[in-house]
């Protein structure tokens, strides 16, 4: 059992952006194995940012700070190093890559990250296997497997074949990023039913969003409120029942009467 | 007007004009002869200002350079590689200009399809009568200074007449090798392709050399499609990077006929491809598609028309480009709707993917509709692989270079999956997939 062992610590994380802008302004957070974490907070107020410096995603300069990822600092690492060693992004707004076979590119990220656990590639009926598998869990159509990486896919479909990338490639920290947002109510449940199958002890998920729905699925250990680059609150699950009723300006107005 | 035509040309012409005047008819004497005294009159297109077929391909080099015609065919052997063996195959193989018989394989076991020498089909009355109707009505000797050139050194042209109701499923591939060994050689190719009513074929024609120095295609074709006739036709350009081609091709398209064109383009100095599909029966289609590899120096200019003459007709233009090096492309080409083609239904689209900062692309699609009830779209795009894709992908795993390798392969397989040739498709696959020049990664 690893659970109570940190996966990922962030320690005073600043970031920001080529032309000096700051966008993350000393975040910290530990994420233990197991554990379900929540990031809220307004719009333009640094979440997919945390979630894209994490998983390298280049165009983001890191000020300060460290983040440890199962004990090591990934701060230098290639995006594909980081995913190889087990980080997985969802991401908000999926790319479609014209030309590229969904099958091949599904394959491609199996592999590599076999490779690099000193697995042989699969082969061709090996991974139809496993992808006949997994498929089912988020009820996506093979037609969809075909096609070009999301090219055409709906907003829904996008967001489903994220899941079942998350399935495929089982990483040991998931960060959502809005996973959730513009799902119909069958959509949402396929894809916390996605989620949830993924998520055990050995692993953990950092989940943004803007909404309580898919929280009512999935059982958050901690929510966290971050606002204009900052950690402001955290809380179990009944502050993001707080902050649906009330919004974020009294989040807001009791920060600015503490300091 | 002193069009400096290089002095080689009018000595070659007048060479040849001794040797064949006396065989070759009349009729085909005079085009000749016309088609010499218009290139003296217009030279060739070094103005570029206020010239906009030629506004981005300078081939002011080329003017001025002399090329020799070879009018005795060549004692080299080409290259093994430059030759498909497959022998069900129609195989035809010129070098600089001349048909190796030795080499060649005509599928003679076929009598609904008449293949030719210029050389041979005038001395047949039927065949010398077809070519009288055809040869030179649809390329435009008046206003164009390289097919002048070309239809002024007309001898060693070749026929293709695929006869009524015939469908021919083997490929009839034409390789046109350019060599020049001591001198700087100039080839003619010229091309007549008759396809009669209701008759269908697939026809490859390969451009290929090894050129060690400068070398010249000058090529022509004419090719015309009767009512509901089809061809699938498949242009290579792989040329030594020593040769400027310059090539031009005519197409009419009849009631209910159908061309397919893909045109692959991997190298040459300075590469042309003038094509322009006149539709001129109802209901007609055409689907234009074509993959350029650039890198080095090399420039690529294709230069792509389509006139919508009659009603009703589909046309598709779909080219793709990818520029590595100091490589430049070029893609010009109009959409014409005219008066009364009414339900045209046309899109044209250039796209480019720009692998290194050094390579430079202009495209410059155009549209002029002057019909009713019309269909249109067009556009064109250049950039580099997107940053945010290239991430994506990583993000999974994948690495920087196989990432990148997806995505250029992905962009070129969406032509390089319209040939149905499998033997052509896997050549293909060869020279525009295996054999990217390393491209700069600067993510
Ligand atoms: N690469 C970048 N260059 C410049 N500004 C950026 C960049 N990435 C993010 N930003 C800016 O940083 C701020 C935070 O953006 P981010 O996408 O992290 O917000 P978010 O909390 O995810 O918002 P939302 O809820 O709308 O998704 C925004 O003002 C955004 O415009
Ligand atoms: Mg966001």
């Amino acid at each position: 059992m690893k659970k109570n062992k940190p996966l990922i610590e962030i320690k005073n994380l600043h970031v920001s952006v080529d032309d000096g802008i700051k966008i993350l302004n000393g975040i910290n957070l530990t994420i233990n194995y197991g554990e379900v974490h929540v990031i809220m907070g307004p719009n333009g107020s640094g979440k997919s940012t945390l979630a894209n410096v994490l998983s390298g995603r280049p165009g983001y300069n890191v000020d300060d700070g460290e983040i440890l990822f199962k004990g090591e600092n990934i701060i230098s690492l290639d995006p594909e190093i980081r995913a190889r060693n087990g980080m997985f992004l969802a991401f908000q707004y999926p790319m479609e890559l014209p030309g590229v076979r969904t099958w091949q590119f599904l394959k491609s990220s199996v592999d590599a990250i076999r490779l690099h656990n000193e697995l042989p590639e699969l082969k061709i009926k090996e991974f139809d296997k496993l992808l006949e598998e997994k498929k089912d869990i988020v009820e996506m159509n093979s037609e969809l497997l075909k096609r070009s990486v999301n090219e055409g896919f709906s907003g829904g479909e996008k967001k489903r074949n994220e899941i079942l990338q998350l399935s495929l490639l089982n990483p040991t920290f998931a960060m959502l990023d809005e996973t959730d947002s513009g799902l119909d109510i069958d959509a949402l449940q396929i894809v916390a039913k996605g989620v949830k199958s993924f998520h055990n002890n050995t692993n953990s998920v950092m989940l943004v969003t803007h909404y309580q729905r898919i929280l009512n699925h999935l059982n958050p250990d901690y929510i966290h409120v971050l606002i204009d680059g900052q950690i402001v609150k955290s809380g179990n699950k009944s502050l993001s029942l707080e902050l649906e009723s009330k919004g974020y300006e009294w989040i807001r107005e009791s920060i600015s009467k503490e300091s | 007007m002193n069009t400096n035509l290089p002095e080689q040309y009018t000595q070659d012409y007048k060479y040849l004009n001794n040797q064949i005047e006396k065989i070759q008819p009349k009729w085909l004497n005079e085009i000749r002869n016309k088609a010499f005294s218009n290139l003296s009159k217009i030279g060739f297109p070094t103005q570029r200002k206020g010239n906009e077929k030629w506004k981005y391909t300078n081939i002011s080099k080329l003017a001025k350079s002399s090329f020799s015609f070879e009018s005795e065919e060549s004692p080299y052997i080409p290259n093994k590689n430059f030759i498909t063996n497959d022998s069900d195959w129609t195989n035809l193989i010129f070098l600089n200009g001349k048909l190796l018989n030795n080499i060649s394989n005509f599928q003679k076991a076929d009598n609904n399809i008449t293949i030719s020498k210029f050389t041979d089909a005038l001395k047949n009355p039927k065949t010398s009568q077809l070519i009288k109707t055809h040869l030179s009505k649809y390329s435009q000797v008046e206003s164009d200074g390289f097919t002048s050139l070309n239809t002024a050194f007309i001898n060693d042209g070749i026929l293709i007449n695929i006869h009524q109701d015939t469908h021919i499923t083997k490929p009839i591939h034409i390789s046109f090798i350019s060599h020049s060994n001591e001198t700087p050689t100039v080839s003619y190719p010229r091309i007549l392709i008759i396809a009669n009513k209701n008759s269908s074929s697939n026809i490859i024609e390969s451009y290929i050399g090894d050129s060690k120095i400068d070398s010249f295609t000058n090529s022509v074709s004419e090719i015309v499609l009767d009512d509901s006739a089809k061809i699938s036709h498949y242009r290579l350009l792989n040329e030594s990077d020593n040769t400027y081609h310059i090539e031009s091709s005519r197409v009419t398209l009849k009631r209910n006929s159908n061309f397919e064109s893909n045109s692959f383009s991997r190298s040459s100095k300075l590469g042309r491809y003038d094509l322009k599909v006149n539709i001129e029966g109802e209901n007609a289609y055409c689907n234009l598609s074509g993959l350029y590899l650039t890198s080095g120096n090399q420039h690529i200019d294709n230069f792509i028309n389509i006139d919508h003459i009659k009603p009703k007709g589909t046309s598709r233009l779909n080219y793709k480009g990818i520029l590595t090096e100091k490589s430049r492309a070029v893609f010009g080409g109009t959409v014409w709707v005219r008066e009364g083609a009414i339900h045209t239904d046309s899109i044209q689209s250039d796209k480019n993917l720009l692998l290194s900062e050094e390579a430079e692309v202009d495209s410059k699609p155009a549209l002029f509709i002057y019909a009713d009830d019309v269909q249109c779209a067009h556009g064109a795009t250049a950039g580099n692989i997107d940053a945010e894709t290239i991430f994506y992908m990583r993000s999974r795993g994948i690495d920087l270079e196989t990432a990148s390798k997806l995505l250029i392969n992905g962009f070129a397989n969406e032509i390089i999956n319209n040939v149905d040739i499998p033997e052509l498709k896997q050549q293909l696959e060869k020279l525009f997939l295996e054999s990217l020049p390393k491209y700069k990664l600067d993510f």
